[in-house]
């Protein structure tokens, strides 16, 4: 926590001296065009950039900006808030407790939850339904900030077109789709003060489910084994 | 460690993080001044002690007088009304105050002044014979909270529909209410037509909006044209309005930061700073220099994002397609800067009470130097391509030019009045953040036409790519990018997870929000189309009291059928783009 003091030259104006040197002008100085100008001469050097730019394109395709979509996306970072992704324990199950919390600190109130009792007693609640109207989200990213539990993240995936309004209504099945798993798919998710390898550790722990699966499978061989 | 080695001997050293307080200091002997004059009553015009700058609780019916008084007296030279706004206290017993902001541009004051109203007898009389700018404001007053504006030529609602019932920023309004405009409510200009006009035959009536591509977002004009030229038109508003102010009153006080967002959303990020920095100025936070640090590269970012729209599109609806491929191309790529540190291209929310969102990404300083090798020759292109281009040059010198005097009257701040040749900027006037510390120039041009205004922006971008050059060689400072107060700031994550406290305190902040003490300030930032204000009252509930945004478009916009009246039509396109008239600003 330390920070480098800030050399700053002190604010040149004692208090009430004028700001402006000079006072509000009452007559226009218009731009006056030279007789080049006049004589149309420079359009040549702009036709010399269009032109320039359209051989460049023309013989170095690589060097073009636009990108031909859908068939080529743009790169997002990690950091995109797209798409919500609820994520699961390893054995499958919402980690969501249901704890409002991230209803709460919407501010376009598009979360609505309904909670349930969970059979563990260890987790007590969870949610029976969990609803995010993508219509009214405007992808802030408070609810991520707002978990506890990191059960709410958010993936890069910003292909969200639907057909009505009902299907905007995105439910707990399709926000636990397996697909947004993909570690390359991730988004905006919680932050730490060191980034990377703890972070892609807790990642792999919440969200690996093959891995977890297949340790938990190892493990039960091992002691079938012995 | 932190070391605290002088950097130069002739640069003295100052603490850190919170940039020079916001000069307010200059108005303090005004008061003195106007009661020597010997013009008003004891009693009418009280100072309000205590405040972040000179309050004065002005009585009605001096109201005139004193405003004409403050602009003329060649001692206080109030210039420019900034901002008029309402606010409703239904338990005192004069309900409403309609509060004015002034400044001196000559004496670099700043002066608030609030007049208490009765609901029974809520009417406040109109200024527009001193301040021109002041026209919309009061109209927004009407629309808003019911007051009436005596002698105002056209009093009528502005931002809501004619259908429109109720006034919606009264404490008793409901906020989910809403109201169908039928057609036979619809408004109806009356145009006051130039006298002489007796070749009827040529007037036509023609409507442009409020789809319409030319004119950048949602509004209309309506016109009376006589053969090519505007003889009278009017403009129609509000077709986005939200009532963004009213909505935070519903929400907590970091909630209203994505609503910021979309105040003007070329460059949200600047936004998000001059709310931050007006609830941080009520909180008495200080911010770590970090996020400072990345405050102002970023706004300054925004600010060429800006710059390059307007520029560009200005260009487009003049006929010049090619620069709008180029000028977008540097906003494509500060936008990607902008998504790897927040995760959004256009909204944001990146700015914090107390910092920012998240840290900056690993690759910031790499991205942010490249950017800086890849924007010039974009802008040199654009600008070799129209500068001294004589088919531009014919369509914007001397197109709805207007005087530094003139504008000033109109309220104007921004790139637009630096145009008519007023040095006036927020950055330099009342420095915030690092501005003060860093070498750039105020760029002035003195036509006042849209061709200056074009340069301007372009000079503009240059002065911003400076800034952030020289904030890049001095490195990022190390250190938190958010205030370490689990009172202001979320406690990291990972704290959340295995500390008690840490995890009581984020449940805290999350269900009851940041808790602002009672009080009220003013601050503010220099937007890309001017003096952006946030004049925010805090009542200690939770929730911001009242928020009042001091819009730049505003006061300009409300210039646009003066600018226009006498052009041709084509001429008013050019004018609405050079103006930069965002519509999430205007109508909030």
């Amino acid at each position: 926590m330390t920070a480098e003091p800030i050399a700053r030259t002190p604010t040149p104006r004692p208090p009430g001296r004028p700001m402006l040197k000079e006072p509000h002008p009452t007559d226009l100085k218009p731009y006056r065009p030279g007789l080049a100008e006049r004589l149309y001469l420079p359009l040549l050097g702009g036709l010399m950039v269009t032109l320039k730019h359209f051989l460049r394109n023309l013989f170095n395709p690589s060097s073009r900006y636009t990108i031909e979509y859908p068939e080529q996306r743009r790169d997002y970072s990690h950091r995109f808030r797209g798409h919500h992704i609820l994520t699961t324990r390893p054995d499958g199950s919402v980690r969501c407790v249901a704890c409002f919390l991230c209803a709460q600190a919407c501010p376009a109130e598009c979360i609505h939850i309904e909670a349930g009792e969970h059979q563990d007693v260890n987790i007590e609640k969870y949610p029976v339904v969990y609803e995010i109207d993508m219509l009214r989200c405007v992808f802030c990213g408070y609810c991520v900030d707002a978990c506890p539990e990191e059960a709410i993240i958010m993936s890069n995936n910003y292909d969200m077109a639907y057909f009505n309004r009902e299907q905007s209504i995105v439910g707990k099945s399709d926000l636990m789709k397996p697909y947004t798993f993909d570690e390359e798919r991730l988004g905006y998710r919680p932050r730490f003060p060191e980034e990377d390898a703890k972070r892609a550790r807790m990642r792999r722990d919440a969200f690996d489910l093959v891995t977890a699966a297949k340790e938990a499978q190892a493990r039960e061989e091992q002691k079938s084994a012995h | 460690m932190s070391t605290l080695a002088p950097t130069s001997e002739t640069l003295p050293e100052v603490s850190a993080s919170p940039a020079t307080p916001t000069d307010f200091t200059a108005s303090a002997g005004d008061l003195a001044v106007i009661t020597a004059t010997g013009k008003f009553p004891a009693g009418s015009i009280v100072a309000e002690e205590g405040l972040d700058q000179t309050t004065w609780i002005v009585r009605r019916d001096v109201l005139f007088d004193l405003a004409r008084e403050l602009k003329t007296n060649p001692a206080t030279q109030y210039d420019m009304l900034l901002d008029l706004g309402g606010v409703d206290y239904p338990d005192r017993d004069e309900r409403f105050e309609a509060v004015y902001h002034l400044l001196s541009l000559p004496r670099n004051a700043r002066l608030r002044l609030k007049v208490p109203l009765r609901e029974d007898d809520a009417a406040v009389p109109s200024l527009i014979p001193i301040w021109k700018g002041i026209d919309w404001f009061e109209l927004e007053l009407w629309d808003m909270f019911g007051i009436r504006i005596d002698g105002h030529p056209k009093q009528r609602r502005i931002l809501c529909h004619e259908g429109f019932q109720g006034h919606p920023l009264r404490k008793d309004y409901d906020a989910a209410r809403r109201w169908i405009l039928t057609e036979d409510k619809m408004y109806k200009p009356d145009f006051k037509l130039p006298e002489g006009g007796d070749d009827l035959f040529e007037r036509m009536a023609i409507n442009i909006g409020p789809s319409h591509p030319a004119m950048h977002g949602t509004f209309r004009l309506m016109a009376i044209m006589d053969g090519e030229t505007i003889a009278a038109s009017e403009v129609e508003i509000g077709y986005l309005h939200r009532c963004f102010e009213k909505m935070s009153e519903t929400h907590t006080w970091n909630q209203v930061i994505p609503y910021t967002d979309r105040l003007n959303y070329c460059s949200s990020f600047i936004n998000n700073v001059g709310y931050c920095k007006t609830v941080e100025k009520l909180l008495n936070v200080e911010v770590p220099p970090r996020a400072v640090w990345a405050r102002t590269i970023l706004s300054e970012f925004s600010r060429i994002m800006d710059h390059c729209v307007c520029n560009g599109t200005t260009l487009v609806d003049t006929g010049g397609l090619t620069n709008f491929w180029y000028l977008f191309q540097p906003r494509e790529e500060i936008y990607g800067l902008l998504e790897s540190c927040c995760g959004a291209r256009l909204t944001v929310s990146y700015g914090r009470i107390g910092g920012l969102s998240q840290d900056l990404p690993p690759d910031f300083m790499e991205r942010s130097r490249r950017l800086l090798e890849m924007i010039p020759p974009f802008v040199e292109d654009a600008e070799k391509l129209v500068n001294k281009n004589r088919i531009w040059i014919d369509r914007s010198v001397g197109i709805s030019a207007i005087t530094g005097e003139e504008a000033v009257n109109w309220g104007w701040t921004g790139p637009c009045l630096r145009a008519s040749g007023v040095a006036y900027d927020v950055r330099r006037a009342h420095p915030y953040d690092l501005y003060d510390t860093l070498d750039w120039e105020v760029p002035v041009l003195y036509g006042g036409d849209v061709y200056d205004r074009f340069r301007i922006r372009m000079m503009e971008i240059r002065e911003s790519l400076k800034i952030i050059k020289q904030l890049l060689d001095r490195g990022m400072p190390d250190g938190p990018y958010i205030v370490d107060d689990p009172h202001v700031a979320l406690p990291p994550k990972e704290a959340c997870y295995t500390q008690m406290e840490a995890m009581i305190y984020h449940f805290k902040l999350i269900m009851d929000g940041i808790q602002v003490p009672a009080g009220e300030t003013y601050q503010m930032v220099e937007g890309a189309n001017g003096e952006l204000g946030f004049y925010i009252i805090s009542d200690g509930s939770g929730k911001p009291y009242r928020i009042k945004v001091r819009p730049p478009c505003f006061p300009i916009f409300s210039t646009f059928p003066r600018l226009i009246n006498g052009a041709s039509l084509s001429d008013a396109i050019a004018t609405l783009g050079g103006l930069n008239v965002i519509a999430g600003e205007l109508e909030r």
